[in-house]
């Protein structure tokens, strides 16, 4: 298994489905534990942290997945095989720039990744695509009882799973939803998810986790508090409470844009799709954010059945594709929202460079990136 | 009476230099009026967040708690003047190394330093001090034995440190029967 395996296509959390998938893009689940009889990370001497690597991975590996799993060192890998990770959301980036042994594991369609030495000696997530936490969660809970029929983690009755940092104490648990909101933001409203999120103890991040900005109007919201509070409480407030309200809010946002503002919905999409569609040098940031619009547009005329100007045009440019491509499988077809989440990822700076074979520099990047997505557009071949 | 206030300032209209590194623009302000005196500080963010006076622009929680830890001013009446120093005899972590750090040094941190960490955990979790969550199926082993190995890591690492083989063959062998 090697990474350009994977490299050439998204993985199915990007795939545009699932529940509420026009808002929330993406269910997260993740669990933070430690091996019983070993010091924390911060602790750990490099001969210590390789015992704790050879155990969790032996563990892991021997597990049953459904699916075919794979390990990388993390500490031995090239940093652009260390950045794709990042890209992929496999690995974090504190993974990526650590120290020492470690190392990831990863089933193959890529619904589960688990950390090895990273902050904690494991950390393990469980993503889906569109609002899915119960699932990642059962999925997450069933794979978490297989580890401890094998192995011991560092619990107390008092504070539940004992993490490196006291923030994750307890439950140890962060779920998280990545969700689309452009409308917000482009009715100047995008205070009221920050704010709401505030209120609610939540934490906002961008689109690759802590300290990164929101880049393409994608934001991850997560829970901060774990102790105190069951992991089944958490999930639920999130689909109870937390996402339906974000959803009302972006909704909202949405018909304002339909009734009150259609030129600037409209402006930005045909900008959008002319300069995606002719540009010849476009940065890594440029495509995020024109992407967005797109993607904000394709959702419009399909779940809310919106018709603009521009929203006719972005239309006809799919059922071209659809004409043109009756042979071709689902994810060439047409300008679905999997097509628009491949051109994102698959243009990210290290999954060109994999898939291209060798490094660029950012002019070559941003000439093959602009390729890349004048040709999905235009079905140029 | 020492009272502190501190603010990082956005627009700055005059360009400062830090005052510690004399080569980032001063972005944190900080005025301290002890004993009726005022004294000014302007520092860059990097030497303001060194200093444990400003938590980093884009902060990680671990960050924050780490800079909310390092601007305690009642530090001293938190614990002991000497607590600080007080070192975990399973893995030697001290408050000292918390604080700069964010991350503790083992499981057994967290009964040794209850005292001192408890209202950090209560803050951090919206005043949840104990777990209502997942209890492993399987009864975890003994804490007493899970310290002890803690303990036993610790000593091999000293032992091949010193390179003592002879104990590190010991330690290591002890560890596996614990293990078993």
């Amino acid at each position: 298994m090697k990474l350009t395996d994977i490299s050439s296509d998204i993985n199915e959390w990007l795939s545009g489905t699932g529940p509420l998938s026009d808002i929330v893009v993406s269910s997260r689940i993740r669990l933070a534990r430690n091996l019983a009889g070993h010091k924390f990370l911060s602790r750990c001497s490099a001969a210590e942290k390789a015992e704790i690597l050879a155990k969790l991975k032996d563990v892991l590996m021997s597990l049953d997945f459904g699916d075919e799993v794979f390990y990388i060192s993390v500490d031995k890998t090239s940093d652009l095989n260390r950045d794709f990770l990042v890209e992929r959301h496999l690995i974090s980036r504190h993974h990526a720039a650590g120290r020492g042994p470690r190392g990831v594991v990863i089933a193959r369609r890529e619904f589960f990744t688990a950390m090895i030495n990273e902050e904690d000696h494991l950390r393990m997530q469980v993503l889906k695509a569109g609002c899915q936490l119960s699932k990642c969660y059962e999925q997450i809970n069933h794979i978490d009882d297989m580890i401890e029929q094998k192995i011991d983690f560092a619990y107390s009755p008092r504070f539940g799973y004992l993490t490196a940092c006291p923030t994750n104490l307890g439950t140890a648990i962060r779920c998280s939803v990545m969700l689309h909101l452009p409308a917000l933001k482009m009715t100047g409203q995008i205070e009221k998810f920050f704010n709401a999120a505030k209120d609610m103890s939540l934490a906002v991040r961008g689109l690759f986790g802590e300290g990164t900005e929101a880049a393409s109007d994608l934001y991850q919201l997560s829970n901060q508090v774990t102790l105190g509070v069951s992991e089944e409480a958490i999930v639920s407030e999130f689909e109870g409470n937390i996402i339906p309200e974000i959803v009302e809010y972006e909704n909202a946002a949405r018909k304002e844009l339909l009734s009150k503002k259609v030129d600037t919905l409209d402006d930005k999409i045909s900008r959008a799709m002319a300069l995606l569609q002719h540009a010849h040098l476009i940065s890594s940031q440029e495509a995020l954010f024109l992407l967005s619009h797109l993607r904000l547009g394709i959702n419009m005329y399909e779940h809310m059945g919106a018709t603009t100007p521009a929203l006719k045009r972005l239309r006809d440019l799919a059922g071209q594709h659809r004409d043109k491509s009756n042979h071709v499988t689902d994810k060439d077809k047409g300008l679905s929202i999997a097509t628009i989440n491949r051109l994102f990822m698959l243009t990210l700076p290290a999954h060109l460079q994999l898939n291209y074979g060798k490094p660029l520099d950012t002019t070559h990047r941003d000439a093959l990136r602009a390729k890349i997505i004048r040709s999905a557009l235009n079905q140029e071949t | 009476m020492k009272e502190t206030i501190g603010k990082p300032e956005s627009s700055i209209e005059v360009i400062m230099l830090c005052q510690i590194c004399n080569k980032k623009t001063a972005t944190i302000h900080l005025t301290e009026i002890t004993d009726g005196l005022r004294n000014e500080m302007h520092l860059c963010e990097r030497c303001a967040v060194e200093q444990g006076i400003a938590a980093q622009g884009q902060v990680s929680i671990n960050e924050l708690l780490s800079s909310l830890l390092a601007v305690q001013p009642s530090d001293e009446e938190l614990f002991e003047p000497s607590e600080g120093e007080m070192s975990c005899p399973q893995c030697g972590f001290t408050l000292d190394k918390f604080r700069r750090e964010a991350v503790l040094g083992c499981p057994n941190d967290y009964e040794y330093f209850e005292k001192a960490l408890l209202p950090l955990i209560e803050r951090a979790h919206n005043g949840g001090t104990s777990h209502c969550g997942k209890i492993p199926s399987k009864t975890p082993q003994q804490t007493k034995k899970q310290m002890k190995l803690v303990n036993l890591r610790q000593q091999l690492d000293a032992a091949v440190r010193k390179e003592d083989y002879e104990s590190a063959a010991r330690l290591r062998d002890e560890i596996k029967q614990l293990e078993s």
